[in-house]
């Protein structure tokens, strides 16, 4: 809608941190009743942007301008978050920021009131919300502990704290990171519903499809530069990606795997709710050397409950796992390393590497014990250093050197990392627990392309992933997790896919 | 408008620069006690200097004070690079000088050379264990070991008391609560003679350097910074979690148990109650000064027994309290944490330019 009047005009936003220019002279205008879409890879500037916005960093450069509805401008002044706040701007971030021990209509009037305010007006806060429910069609339980919510609920939680703020122009962080197909639509309806009612939104997201399907205008930005600019109308995917990375993306082509022997197999393997966030219900799983199998869902469902049981962090309560001929009860981290199963573990940070410790020590820390690594319980380090200059370079892994702190690397060089570390053993099963989240287009292609060929030589791989494209894209089969539950379709389509991510038989 | 950048990757300039800086800044900061106490600060200054450096017998005392330094220093280092929070390093000092008296008053008989290493095993055992109790109930029960070991001090102080009024009484000693004294061929040969200096300062140098190189260069020493830096993946990695952090625990308190008998075998010759003025907690200092370096640690040891010597014989000179020792170590010990802020982010001034 370019002709609606202005809300925000960003010109000339520039930061540099150290040597890297974060952002580089962007300029991006936000119309009265408009969705833009910001694209971008990771790193490409999308969230120091914001961050300017919100006076969260103090541009070097660039000036924020508001419009108020009267069409008085203003300047934001900069590193001043209040002010974002006072020009009505909000912001649901990708992570929730929700106290879990509160009641939903608590945490929506955190910060609204004042501290030393005795009696707080309860019954015109809450029949403000009930209307704002209604208009919206966003609806949540106001007196529920958060902590009891689902993800999709926690969503409208955060969408209605904004919106109690009468926010003006709403930024929207990947969104729907860890919404069903459904609860996605939901959300973009009543957006969409907000925004016809005059409210700008900046949508930030990884999914194109989402971008093509919601936004009105599409702003692309690489390097943290802005590269394109167009109307979704005019969009289609392969241009969109073309601005992002700059040159025609390659997608791996999946091949069909050949299933032979089986490697793995979970028999009733059940963990009781109490323990674990949803538990593990009587999961049933034969894994072949040479398949990908894909495990669809929304997170939360049990998929990390299974990758810990996999991993050997979390012993089933009941079941058994046939690995290598044997079967038994519960793996520990180093029975799952010596029965040949490689885990990409689903946090890199907290579990996959070490950040104070060098490359070429986070490369052998699975296999310290090995003859090449140590002699009589002193580290090898030309032996490790060589082992880590070969596994840099075919893995290219980029990053200050070998001998650097892995805390240096970038999230994509990380995971390189830890597939070079799991891949060089040849594992017999592959756990890779999101593999590709948060990494760009060409890293995650990279990730792709290696479990391929892994799987090609013989490797049996589980890939838990939210991404459905991503699933689809790679596994020979598909199962579906919710509640606990395991269910292998035979269906590719997506809706009828997200029906069982729903917890809807098909 | 000012921003704190954090630096991406801390010079080896800056790391070992600031704790430089730290004690330099600590020392001039002293001065401001200094003038408040009435003392020339030029003169107070010279006083602490050549109370160090100014006879051979000044140095020597400096090298012995350090020495238990060294050994706590290290006990601490060791633990928190593991992320074990070791604050019970005085109890297990006592624990090992116990230990060390127990066995080196006539318990059994030897040449010096059986004699020497026995009691030192005595002590690294009674002093190991003295910390392994706090770490296991951390990992049985998650009981927090800043508590558990710290108090564990005052405990064992008190059990040393009755101990010493009890069965390790010396009976020759006129009702003192002390205990009998170490037998000749127990005892840490002196380096010099007539200087109080004794060869418990050559093991705490020869026992930084194992430290350095355990930490460096062995898998156990991979294992140990790995445990502490991210247990998590650690355990994913597949590293026996529980037994590395009570391996260092074991480690940590023998450390301290040697500087007991260190003191107690080098340099008292009998146990008392008063065998430390802290020298566990004035370790963590030192280990923090080092910023967990052993190597660091001989180095802040040096410094901060140079600090005590050098006030004790400025207070002695000029009439001033000794208590500034205890206030330039704290200072010292400030400064470090401040510094270690500016190794690790970079302050700058932010000028915005006007785009509109």
């Amino acid at each position: 809608m370019p002709d609606s009047p202005p809300v925000l005009s960003l010109r000339g936003m520039t930061k540099r941190f150290g040597s890297v220019l974060a952002a580089d002279h962007i300029d991006l205008e936000l119309a009265r009743g408009e969705v833009l879409a910001l694209l971008g890879e990771n790193g490409a500037g999308k969230t120091t942007l914001m961050n300017m916005l919100f006076g969260q960093y103090t541009a070097d450069a660039g000036s924020v301008h508001v419009w108020h509805e009267d069409g008085t401008e203003i300047i934001l002044p900069p590193g001043q978050p209040q002010a974002a706040i006072e020009a009505r701007i909000g912001m649901v971030h990708q992570h929730f920021t929700l106290a879990e021990n509160l009641s939903v209509i608590d945490n929506i009037l955190l910060g609204t009131e004042r501290l030393l305010h005795l009696n707080r007006n309860r019954r015109a806060a809450r029949a403000k919300l009930e209307a704002l429910m209604i208009h919206s069609g966003l609806d949540a339980p106001l007196d529920r502990k958060v902590r009891e919510l689902s993800v999709g609920e926690r969503q409208r939680v955060e969408i209605l704290k904004a919106l109690y703020r009468d926010v003006r122009i709403l930024v929207l962080d990947e969104p729907t990171a860890v919404l069903t197909p459904q609860e996605a639509d939901m959300l973009f309806a009543s957006v969409r519903s907000m925004v016809e009612q005059g409210l700008s939104v900046i949508f930030i997201s990884h999914k194109l499809r989402e971008v093509l399907a919601f936004s009105d205008r599409i702003a692309v930005l690489r390097h943290g530069k802005k590269t394109g600019e167009m109307a979704t109308n005019d969009a289609d995917t392969a241009s969109i990606i073309r601005m992002m990375i700059g040159e025609e993306h390659d997608m791996p082509e999946r091949t069909p795997g050949t299933p032979r022997d089986s490697v793995l197999k979970l028999d009733g393997v059940s963990i009781h709710p109490t323990r674990e966030t949803r538990g593990l219900r009587d999961l049933h799983l034969d894994l072949r050397a040479g398949e990908i199998v894909g495990i669809a869902g929304v997170s939360g469902n049990g998929q990390s409950a299974l990758a810990r049981v996999l991993s050997g962090l979390l012993a089933p309560d009941a079941g058994a796992i046939e690995v290598g001929g044997e079967r038994i009860a519960a793996l520990t981290p180093r029975a799952a390393l010596s029965h040949g199963i490689g885990r990409i573990p689903e946090d890199r940070h907290h579990d996959g590497i070490i950040d104070a410790l060098s490359v070429a020590e986070n490369l052998v820390i699975e296999r310290l014990g090995d003859a090449d690594v140590q002699r009589a319980g002193f580290l090898r380090r030309a032996s490790m250093a060589k082992n880590a200059e070969e596994l840099s370079a075919a893995y290219d892994v980029r990053g200050p050197g070998i001998h650097a702190r892995s805390a240096l690397l970038s999230g994509g060089n990380i995971q390189k990392l830890i597939l070079a570390r799991v891949l060089e053993t040849q594992p017999n099963v592959i756990l890779a627990n999101q593999p590709t989240r948060g990494l760009d287009f060409r890293a995650a292609a990279e990730v792709s392309r290696r479990l391929i060929s892994a799987r090609d030589k013989g490797a049996g791989v589980i890939l838990i992933s939210e991404d459905l494209d991503e699933v689809l894209s790679l596994a020979d089969r598909v199962l579906v997790m919710h509640a606990g539950e395991l269910t292998e379709t035979e269906s590719r389509d997506r809706a009828s896919i997200g029906q069982l991510m729903a917890g809807h038989a098909a | 408008m000012i921003e704190i950048v954090p630096r991406e990757q801390p010079s080896r300039r800056l790391t070992t620069g600031v704790p430089l800086l730290a004690a330099i800044g600590s020392l001039l900061l002293a001065a401001i006690p200094l003038a408040f106490a009435g003392a020339p600060i030029f003169a107070a200054y010279g006083q602490m200097f050549t109370g160090v450096f100014g006879s051979l017998f000044s140095f020597t005392e400096m090298l012995t004070r350090a020495t238990p330094l060294i050994f706590t220093g290290l006990a601490a280092a060791v633990a928190f690079r593991a992320k074990l929070w070791n604050i019970g390093g005085e109890g297990q000092l006592y624990l090992g000088a116990m230990a060390a008296v127990w066995v080196g008053t006539g318990m059994i008989d030897g040449p010096p050379i059986l004699l020497v290493p026995i009691v030192l095993l005595a002590g690294a055992v009674a002093g190991g264990l003295g910390m392994l109790g706090p770490a296991l109930l951390k990992t049985r029960f998650g009981a927090d070991e800043v508590v558990t070991s710290l108090l564990l001090n005052f405990i064992i102080l008190i059990f040393v008391q009755m101990m010493l009024e009890g069965p390790l009484k010396d009976p020759m000693s006129l009702g003192w609560p002390q205990s009998e004294p170490i037998v000749d061929e127990a005892v840490l040969p002196q380096l010099i003679a007539k200087m109080r200096l004794h060869a418990g300062f050559l093991l705490a140098i020869g026992t930084a350097i194992i430290a350095h190189v355990i930490m460096a260069m062995t898998v156990w020493g991979l294992r140990i910074r790995a445990v502490g830096e991210n247990a998590a993946a650690a355990r994913h990695a597949g590293m026996p979690v529980t037994r590395i952090f009570l391996s260092v625990a074991f480690a940590s308190g023998a450390l301290a148990g040697i500087a007991g008998v260190s003191e107690v075998a080098g340099l008292r010759g009998y146990l008392t109650t008063d065998l430390s003025p802290g020298f566990g907690y004035t370790g963590i200092v030192v280990a923090m000064l080092a910023g967990l370096s052993p190597l660091g640690v001989v180095a802040a040891a040096l410094f901060i027994a140079s600090v005590f010597v050098g006030t004790d014989s400025m207070s002695r000179a000029m009439g001033v309290s000794s208590f500034l020792a205890d206030l330039t170590v704290s200072m010292s010990l400030i400064c470090v944490l401040l510094g270690g802020f500016f190794a690790r982010f970079r302050i700058r001034r932010v000028r915005t330019e006007d785009a509109a």
